[in-house]
């Protein structure tokens, strides 16, 4: 019997959210094994990384990984798989844009080490002890791995060969990724294995989109209950399909809560968050300035709104007048 | 540095007014600063804020925005478009950190060519007060701490397959 492929999965700074993806490929996960090996899985199988250093390279056919990368140790990882693999994957919004993680872009490292260990209000820290790369402790010399200052997504750090968006990518588009794999069906390099078109295609609510869209306000889920049959941005809700890539069966929205952008946006689209930002604000219902003004405070935090999933990966990546070394 | 920092400005002008404006001023011999890089576009109700987003993020240190004056818009409504995203835009790109008056907009009508001159001087002006933005500068230096290791782990690469090669010799 000729040698199964070899399939490997890691995780960064991510949620666990996408290895719970792997999972609920339910059944199927069956198949998948049967016609692979998978040969690296922390989260879910005992491997240690001096295995993977002692495969030949390029032996693995394909790595998953997932998450953002954030340290130092991320990074390694990742040159290590790299260099093992034939292909690369950046799995779900955190590899593929920076995800959630990303956000943490507005701060500054120094910030973020402050408030999470000294000053949230939920930290009982007297000694006001934070972690270090390098500690001395009774001669004892340990090491930490560094934590960045930028947070990345994985194509700033290796190469990548494809994506599979999603926060987390649906079951049936890593099915259809792993078919492809394994037939060697692969579409060109750099591709999103996702439809390039707009959520808006594949949403049920399509029908109800007003063809002039038009915003007196801005309305929040949490604001109101929204009418489970209309279009969202006929509700005053912000919706980011228009800018957002397809492929996940418009989950959100069948479950009544509007798109928040996961899958990224299609490729003609360099910066998701710009586009919907141009999008919802041409539409704003007013000439005068003032009320123009008002109605768009209904947006009190455009970055966190529009560049949820995508911060890394957008044009200016991160609050500019942050330092990248201290 | 003695030497006086010129500030790069992308400008975005409308066709109908702002852009026959700068003509207006060119035919009429107005000195103004030489710092403008122009681009003509149709109406200013064209400029999507990924343009603005990528001139910044390619080393523009200002970007001027110009349109017909409300009301005047060959195209009905370009420029309360444009006016409306310009106000969210100057919030986002505040909140990433970058000056607000970086980013300006103008209503320049086809005769207003002295209007012109004075905006652009003033712009230039206000952005040599400022330290230059130059973001792919700051970009290079972000990606520092990634470049120190990158190449670390190509040289232990590099040393590890000189050592099978040597074993094997």
């Amino acid at each position: 019997m000729p040698e199964k492929p070899k399939i490997a999965f890691y995780w960064c700074a991510s949620c666990g959210g996408c290895e719970e993806s792997v999972v609920d490929l339910a059944e199927s996960i069956l198949d998948v094994v049967a016609a692979v090996d998978i040969v690296f899985w922390p989260v879910a199988m005992d491997f240690k990384v001096k295995d993977v250093e002692a495969m030949p390279d390029k032996s693995i056919l394909a790595t998953m990984i997932n998450g953002a990368i954030r340290t130092s140790e991320q990074e390694e990882i990742a040159h290590l798989l790299r260099r093992k693999s034939q292909y690369i994957i950046a799995y779900g919004s955190c590899a593929h844009l920076g995800g959630v993680p990303a956000l943490a872009n507005q701060f500054s490292r120094e910030h973020i080490l402050e408030y999470v260990y000294r000053k949230a209000p939920s930290v009982t820290n007297p000694a006001g002890t934070v972690p270090q790369p390098n500690w001395k402790d009774d001669g004892h010399q340990v090491t930490l791995p560094e934590f960045r200052h930028v947070v990345r997504a994985l194509d700033q750090v290796i190469d990548v060969d494809y994506y599979l968006p999603g926060c987390a990518p649906s079951p049936k588009l890593l099915a259809a990724a792993v078919q492809a794999l394994l037939k060697g069906e692969l579409p060109p390099k750099g591709s999103v294995l996702a439809p390039d078109v707009a959520l808006c295609d594949e949403c049920p609510r399509k029908e109800s989109k007003p063809t002039e869209v038009s915003f007196a306000e801005f309305k929040r889920p949490h604001e109101v209950i929204a009418d489970p049959n209309l279009c969202f941005l006929a509700q005053g809700l912000i919706c980011m399909g228009p800018a957002t890539r397809s492929g996940c069966g418009a989950a959100c929205i069948t479950g009544n809560m509007p798109c928040t952008g996961c899958y990224g946006p299609p490729s003609r689209i360099k910066d998701q968050g710009a586009k919907i930002l141009s999008s919802l604000s041409a539409n704003v219902a007013a000439e005068d300035e003032k009320e123009i003004e008002r109605i768009l405070s209904g947006i009190p935090d455009p970055v966190g709104t529009f560049y949820r999933y995508g911060l890394a990966r957008s044009l200016l990546r991160r609050r500019v007048d942050l330092k990248g070394n201290s | 540095m003695s030497e006086r920092f010129d500030p790069k400005i992308v400008a975005f002008f409308c066709n109908w007014c702002t852009y026959a404006a700068a003509d207006l001023a060119g035919v009429a011999r107005m000195k103004y600063a030489p710092n403008l890089r122009t681009i003509r576009v149709m109406c200013s109700g064209r400029i999507d804020p990924q343009f603005v987003l990528e001139a910044f993020a390619r080393g523009a240190d200002g970007v001027l925005i110009g349109g017909c004056h409300p009301g005047d818009c060959h195209y009905i409504s370009g420029n309360y478009k444009c006016l409306r995203r310009f106000k969210l835009l100057k919030r986002l790109v505040q909140d990433m950190g970058i000056e607000p008056e970086r980013l300006r907009l103008e209503w320049i009508s086809a005769s207003e060519g002295d209007k012109l001159r004075q905006v652009v001087n003033e712009f230039v002006a206000t952005l040599a007060t400022m330290p230059p933005l130059n973001l792919p500068k700051r970009f290079v230096e972000w990606d520092k701490e990634v470049a120190i290791l990158r190449e670390q782990v190509d040289a232990a690469h590099a040393q590890e397959e000189q050592q099978e090669v040597s074993t094997h010799a």
